[in-house]
């Protein structure tokens, strides 16, 4: 009777989702970019999300970040309905994005679009008399968020000085920087070399303990490796989700590369006889 | 720990950087030669109508009024164009509001100034506010043209008014008068609107001093070059874009205000698109988000102006090619140019 109720208690716990999204759709004139996308993110969770290209991932993460307005369907994030909420009320209720092209202050330096990032969740914006370099606190924290993404020796730089992978490194270090409760990363690691990848890969391996991720990615060993939750977007709809090892059994999954993308096909039966 | 992000090495080379203070801390820092720079100019403007009376050409005093005052206008522009990288092209619109609402005002014989400037800040901050509401919701050239059409919607509103001058324009006799118990301060008294108008420069400069490196500030900054990334981030990008517009509208009309004082005459000409395209061209001439780039850009354009036309009717042609040379060779303006000469370094940073 324990074990039942005990056991009933972790399902309980496993389907009260942190982001919740039913049914939500994106047309542009006739094409359909997402058609009736059910997803949920659960707290605590690496959450991967895979397609070939021109699925509508980055429309979708789009619409969860609100940058883009859903025609139909609901965004449920945390117990409210945040589907008609703009993109900063989203920010503020704890979901952050990062952007696939990296997209920085160039007129800061690495600092200061830190110290922005922090400032936009901490305080209002309006005080127009009182120098914000005195806010001690605030560059506190900035310089804590360089040095997780390891740009502690970088601070004093303008953001064009920056190599591509430190500029990736930044952008994901903005979205972290308002301490969100789930994150949604588009392409972290795309165009970094090995060495910045695998980089890219623990440092979203270390902040699952503190905030769900939904990640789009591109290399799927990568994703099989993070993700607890793989969901696979062909064509704006989603046709499976399920454990990395169950996606990669998955016939419709498999099925809907072959025209597509034949090199997830041949790691996907790679991965499934090793 | 070290994440293996490469180009890493310059951190091994030296000592980790001592100053990474933020950019706008250093650019905020005056150095001695500028303090006393700013005092000779501040000394020169407060003694300026000592000097000319000495002199005997009340001219100039009334054309170091009308820099001061373009310098205003340019001044909140600057704030809208230059800080927040809204390319407002109907910014007369604000002056012209404001010259009028106190044009309006004294032509119905209420002189208060009190009264003028409540009236100029009331109908350009709600002006503003209705415009900024609309034309803020879109981007890029759609901004440009809506801020465009409406004032130039204010342009035949004024041209209408036919009790109010109509095209004609408005002749008004008295000006704003400030009463301070038994002392009266009259702006019909070039030096009494002199310092008028250099108080609320010095102040609006004071201001934008101090907004530059402020949490707003950064904040519109940031909105400036990225205003997705801002809303993303949790700013609330549309209405810090709305404060700053309304802001700026205000500090237009003001500017307005005083300019109908300094004339005595008010027309739809202070409406036109051309008033705020001279605007826009003093902004840039002077330097782009620059806290100096208003006043340095009035003055340069309308001293020029006056130089020129002593010698050419079409002086507007050879103004062009200083615009084309400013544009080309010094990004920031004067401003730009002048801290470059200083200081070869600053360019680069």
């Amino acid at each position: 009777m324990n074990n039942a109720a005990s056991a009933s208690a972790a399902i309980a716990a496993s389907t009260t989702a942190l982001l919740e999204v039913r049914g939500l759709e994106k047309r542009f004139g006739a094409l359909v970019a997402t058609d009736r996308v059910d997803l949920s993110v659960r707290a605590g969770e690496v959450h991967a999300l895979i397609g070939p290209n021109g699925a509508g991932k980055t429309t979708l993460v789009a619409q969860l970040g609100g940058q883009l307005t859903s025609d139909h369907g609901r965004i449920v994030f945390d117990g409210t309905d945040i589907t008609r909420l703009s993109p900063h009320q989203r920010a503020h209720r704890g979901l952050a994005r990062s952007f696939q092209i990296t997209r920085l202050f160039r007129s800061a330096t690495v600092i200061e679009n830190t110290a922005l990032a922090v400032q936009a969740l901490s305080g209002h914006s309006f005080g127009a008399w009182r120098p914000v370099r005195r806010d001690v606190a605030l560059f506190a924290e900035a310089r804590r968020i360089l040095a997780e993404v390891g740009l502690e020796g970088k601070a004093s730089l303008g953001v064009e000085q920056l190599s591509h992978g430190e500029r990736r490194a930044l952008e994901v270090g903005l979205a972290l920087a308002g301490r969100p409760r789930l994150v949604l990363l588009d392409e972290p690691m795309a165009g970094l070399g090995p060495d910045e990848s695998a980089w890219m890969e623990r440092l979203i391996d270390g902040i699952r303990t503190r905030t769900a991720v939904l990640l789009i990615e591109h290399d799927v060993e990568a994703v099989f490796r993070l993700a607890d939750r793989v969901s696979v977007l062909v064509g704006g709809r989603l046709i499976a989700t399920g454990t990395p090892a169950a996606i990669r059994r998955d016939v419709k999954v498999v099925g809907a590369y072959l025209g597509d993308d034949e090199s997830l096909h041949d790691r996907a039966v790679a991965g499934d006889s090793s | 720990m070290a994440p293996p992000i490469e180009s890493r090495s310059s951190e091994a080379t030296g000592p980790a950087p001592v100053d990474d203070l933020p950019m706008v801390a250093r650019q905020g820092r005056i150095d001695t030669a500028s303090r006393a720079a700013l005092l000779i100019l501040a000394a020169a403007a407060l003694g300026l109508p000592f000097i000319l009376q000495a002199l005997g050409s009340s001219y100039y005093l009334s054309f170091a009024s009308r820099i001061v005052i373009y310098a205003i206008a340019a001044t909140s522009l600057n704030l809208v164009l230059g800080y927040a990288g809204l390319v407002s092209f109907g910014h007369a619109a604000f002056v012209g509001l404001g010259a009028y609402a106190t044009g309006i005002l004294i032509s119905e014989g209420v002189v208060g100034g009190g009264w003028h400037l409540l009236a100029t800040v009331a109908v350009t901050g709600l002006a503003a506010a209705v415009i900024g509401a609309i034309s803020l919701r879109t981007r890029g050239v759609y901004f440009i043209m809506i801020t465009l059409a409406f004032a130039q919607m204010l342009y035949y509103l004024a041209n209408s008014m036919k009790g109010y001058g109509g095209d004609e324009g408005l002749n008004i006799r008295a000006r704003s008068l400030f009463g301070f118990g038994a002392i009266a301060y009259d702006l019909k008294n070039p030096s009494a609107l002199y310092y008028t108008a250099l108080a609320a420069l010095g102040a609006s400069l004071l201001a934008l001093d101090r907004f530059g490196p402020s949490r707003m500030g950064r904040a519109v900054v940031a909105l400036r070059d990225d205003d997705v990334r801002a809303e993303a981030l949790g700013f609330p990008t549309f209405r810090l874009k709305l404060v700053v517009f309304v802001v700026a509208g205000v500090l237009g009309g003001i500017a307005g205000a005083l300019s109908v004082n300094l004339q005595g005459y008010v027309s739809p000409n202070v409406l036109h698109w051309t008033q705020s395209g001279t605007l826009m061209v003093m902004v840039i001439l002077g330097g782009v988000a620059t806290v100096w780039g208003g006043l340095i850009g009035a003055a340069a354009l309308l001293l020029l102006q006056e130089m020129l036309s002593a010698y050419t009717d079409h002086w507007e042609f050879w103004t062009g090619w200083v615009l084309l040379a400013v544009v080309l060779f010094a990004r920031r303006g004067l401003v730009g140019l002048a801290a470059g000469l200083r200081s070869p370094r600053a360019r680069t940073g």
